[in-house]
């Protein structure tokens, strides 16, 4: 049995030690907004926040987590930076097909709390991890710096 | 259901679309097949009661006022949900906050789409196909409202006018909200031929509005085929034979149910799948099998055998698809320029990968996918249950990525063919190396050209396609009516626009072995317009000339390229200096009826990689329903057809696919993308495509902008960076 504390609330959840947060969240709780991409780390779709920090839950063993606490794209928008990036988000209408989105906002958001005015480097450094196969980096470079903004108004 | 009757916005007496008794028409010079289509109706009589006012099948308004908006469109990320809610809303004047949508259900009397005459969302023509019915039906809507309000009030229908879900009585200050009108316009006969607005009467067409998908994709909410959850289900994953056309040998199903979570072990003749309670058991317990395959005879099959086949079809005349004047003679009069171009086999790689799930009784089968092609999603599980159609139902979902995979129905029948085998629903989701190992392949294509110049113009152009036809399987009637010429594989070809006196375009059939082929965004056009553009730079430079002055020179018949030429030009800074090793390159295309012109400014380092500086695309595509859709389709596109240019190779080796995941299949990535200025260009013409319209212009002015940095004339993609750092020479074919 594995111990976890995902949004606010504990879950304990009967599953191998070494099995991936992504299948936890995804097949045994519910939360499907979380998403499979590829399976080893190269897309960012399945991004959630461990204590803050964007991980890869696609390569993260479910038993490492601990009793550190995750966020999922479910409950980021209860965070400031969570809910600023999804304003902006859909102001500047990031979103094609939005399958990438939650992890494009979950970077963004760890983005955001870690770096309250990102420039394009940062950007691109946070969010290398991250494809999108609709292409909408345009607009996600613009929205991370839409959503800065708010910050500082 | 409702049940079909006479079309609301056709002639009384006629009969429901039927695609199979549709004439073929062949359009022109525009290279497209249209079907006579005329708008399917339904009537709220025919169905059981039902206090809702449905006069055709695509409106249902209830007494609340709640307007249902049927999509017969599939929302993929191009933002077509909101564009035809926007068209429907508009003729309708609904309140546009009393608004939702639904997917439309399989059914292709109701929902073909009208180009095709399938039930498919593809080919960028779904604001196209639907402009006029959708606007028709939703006018006719509004005139029965109208005409129950008036009926009620007994004033002249012609003094009263609807906005924002009412109807209105000028004379007299009267309203009667939409809601209210339910039951009374059920009973009014649908007008025959209702007036559509004038662009000028439009209150949202052209504005730009909020997509209604949006919302819950940024919280987690929205559903894909993938986030299926019916109770009990089990999740699956699969492996196919590697080798194309393989089959299962040995398998040990012992070692996979020791693993925790496994339930069962399914063998077919090609596939294998594990079911489990969750994914990662269903992977491990795949892993496990150890599984050998019987190989077959396409184990021999490799990129290079299949590169071999095309180049000697290529040497064969083809079938003449355009011919004008006397292409021969002009050629043979000289100086002749000639140049091959060469494209690869393409993975489509949506985000969301493959999957289905399945729940198959006795009697029954339910189906939650995401598809393009709902009533063929319908057909094929029929078919593989031995149900009849009305037994399966499908649930189609929002797509995550589309691109043409999901115009294919193959890994629905693979996972309905396991869940044959399955108590209680379970949900297949490929991995994303089965995914890409498994996909339909945009195809290799070999392209020859022979063109000479004349006073700085081209007078003769031969060009001579050689590649797979995807059409002659998807849609066979529109390959074999069309007198074998594959209609997708020559668009953009026949209809070049530039002026050439002596014009011929053949096409050769030629089908790689073992590789399944299908549509990928940009399909025929994709293949076309990069060995044109190319090849007309080489030719500006043959005649001396500078690449948008040549081909202006030749745009007198089509204006409206010629204008996003110059708007694109003046934009990009065409003409000013650079850097070294940076240069600007340009495409000219006219694509699923748009008419664009793009500068693509990019620099070679000394290793030969590429860098994005800049983009910059001039577009009139005709009316334009929502323009932030517009410019976000043509960001989006651009950036599939980089990518593909900057990285996209599928290599078969030993009958098996190369590639597996997106470390060895890339993607461009942000740090890597470029800047994007897209400036539309006002235009009264009825719509034009745009889903695919920058997928198709990029690679090439990406290629020009290469030659214009270093001199160097790639003629296949992608772009091999050894030969733009002077490693090995520019591939000649």
């Amino acid at each position: 049995m594995i111990k976890l504390r995902i949004n606010g609330l504990d879950h304990t959840v009967d599953a191998p030690s070494d099995m991936p947060l992504l299948w936890v969240l995804r097949d045994l709780l519910g939360l499907t907004g979380t998403k499979f991409g590829c399976g080893i780390a190269q897309c960012g779709a399945c991004t959630v926040h461990v204590d803050g920090q964007p991980v890869r839950s696609c390569m993260l063993a479910a038993g490492s987590v601990g009793n550190r606490a995750v966020t999922t794209i479910e409950a980021v928008g209860a965070t400031p930076q969570g809910a600023r990036i999804q304003k902006a988000w859909l102001e500047l209408e990031v979103v094609q097909c939005g399958y990438c989105q939650s992890g494009q906002i979950m970077s963004a958001a760890a983005l955001l709390a870690s770096t309250p005015s990102p420039d394009d480097s940062d950007i691109d450094a946070a969010m290398a991890g991250n494809i999108c196969r609709c292409g909408t980096y345009v607009r996600i470079r613009e929205a991370i710096k839409r959503a800065a903004g708010y910050e500082q108004s | 259901m409702p049940t079909p009757c006479e079309p609301v916005a056709s002639r009384p007496g006629t009969e429901p679309a039927d695609p199979g008794r549709r004439a073929l028409l062949k359009a022109g010079g525009a290279g497209v097949f249209l079907f006579a289509f005329h708008v399917p109706g339904v009537t709220a009589s025919g169905s059981a009661p039902h206090p809702a006012f449905a006069p055709n099948a695509f409106i249902r308004i209830e007494r609340s006022g709640k307007v249902t908006l049927i999509m017969p469109q599939v929302e993929m990320g191009q933002g077509i949900y909101t564009a035809h809610a926007m068209m429907l809303a508009d003729e309708l004047d609904a309140a546009w906050d009393s608004v939702s949508l639904e997917a439309a259900p399989p059914d292709t009397a109701l929902y073909a789409n009208p180009v095709f005459g399938v039930q498919a969302t593809g080919n960028s023509n779904s604001v196209r196909a639907f402009w006029l019915p959708l606007r028709r039906a939703a006018a006719a809507s509004r005139g029965m409202l109208v005409a129950a309000a008036a009926r009620r009030w007994r004033v002249d229908p012609a003094a009263c006018t609807a906005d924002n879900g009412e109807v209105i009585h000028s004379p007299s200050g009267r309203r009667l909200p939409y809601g209210a009108l339910v039951d009374a316009a059920s009973r009014e006969p649908p007008p025959g031929n209702p007036p559509l607005k004038s662009p000028a009467e439009f209150k949202l067409i052209g504005r730009p509005m909020k997509r209604l998908d949006t919302p819950d994709k940024v919280n987690g909410k929205a559903k894909f085929g993938i986030d299926m959850m019916p109770a009990g289900v089990k999740i699956a994953t699969l492996a196919a034979c590697p080798v194309f056309g393989g089959k299962v040998g040995h398998v040990n199903p012992d070692a996979a149910q020791r693993i925790p979570g496994v339930r069962q072990v399914v063998v077919l003749d090609d596939l294998v799948a594990v079911v489990g309670d969750h994914f990662w058991a269903a992977k491990q317990g795949l892993a496990a099998l150890a599984i050998t395959w019987e190989e077959g005879p396409n184990a021999t099959v490799d990129s290079a055998l299949i590169g071999d086949r095309l180049r000697a079809a290529s040497e064969r005349p083809g079938v003449v698809a355009r011919n004008l004047g006397d292409v021969g003679k002009a050629l043979a009069a000289g100086p002749r320029h000639e140049a091959r171009f060469e494209l690869p086999f393409l993975a489509h790689a949506p985000m969301e990968p493959m999957n289905c799930t399945v729940q198959v009784t006795p009697d029954a089968c339910e189906v939650w996918v995401g598809t393009q092609v709902c009533a063929r999603t319908q057909s094929a599980v029929a078919k593989v249950t031995g149900l009849p159609p009305e037994k399966v139902t499908v649930h189609n979902q929002l797509l995550g990525g589309g691109f043409g995979r999901r115009l294919e129905t193959d890994a629905t029948e693979k996972a309905v063919r396991i869940a044959q085998h399955v108590a209680g629903p379970v949900k297949v989701v490929y991995t994303r190396e089965e995914d890409i190992q498994h996909d339909l392949y945009r195809p290799t294509y070999y392209n020859r050209i022979a063109a000479t110049l004349k006073d700085g113009r081209i007078d003769a152009w031969h060009y001579r396609v050689t590649g797979s036809s995807i059409m002659a399987r998807w849609l066979p009637p529109a390959y074999v009516g069309n007198h074998d010429v594959d209609v997708d594989e020559v668009d953009s070809a026949v209809d070049m626009p530039y002026e050439i006196p002596n014009f011929r375009v053949e096409v050769v059939r030629e089908e790689p072995p073992a590789v399944p082929t299908g549509f990928w965004r940009g399909v025929g056009p994709n293949n076309n317009v990069f060995a044109i553009e190319s090849f007309m730079d080489e030719l500006a430079a043959a005649a001396g000339k500078d690449p948008v002055a040549f081909r202006r020179g030749m745009l007198g018949k089509t204006p409206r390229l010629e204008h996003a030429l110059d708007v694109a030009a003046e934009k990009a800074g065409w003409g000013r200096p650079l850097p070294q090793r940076t240069g600007r390159g340009v495409c000219c295309q006219v694509a699923f009826a748009s008419f664009i012109a793009t500068v693509v400014e990019a620099e070679v380092d000394t290793n030969g990689e590429v860098h994005l500086r800049r983009v910059t695309s001039a577009v009139d595509t005709g009316t334009v329903v929502n323009p932030d859709t517009i410019v976000a389709q043509l960001q989006g596109g651009l950036i599939f057809g980089l990518t593909a240019a900057l990285y996209g190779e599928i290599t078969i080796e030993k009958g098996r696919v190369q590639q597996s995941n997106f470390n060895d299949y890339r993607m461009l990535r942000i740090d890597q993308a470029p800047k994007i200025d897209i400036h539309l260009i006002a235009s009264g013409e009825p719509p034009g495509g745009i889903g695919e319209t920058g997928t198709t212009a990029g690679p090439p002015a990406l290629r020009n902008a290469l030659y214009a940095a270093t001199g160097i004339a790639l003629r296949r993609l992608p772009i091999d960076r050894e030969v733009l750092a002077g490693k090995k020479p520019a591939w000649r074919g």
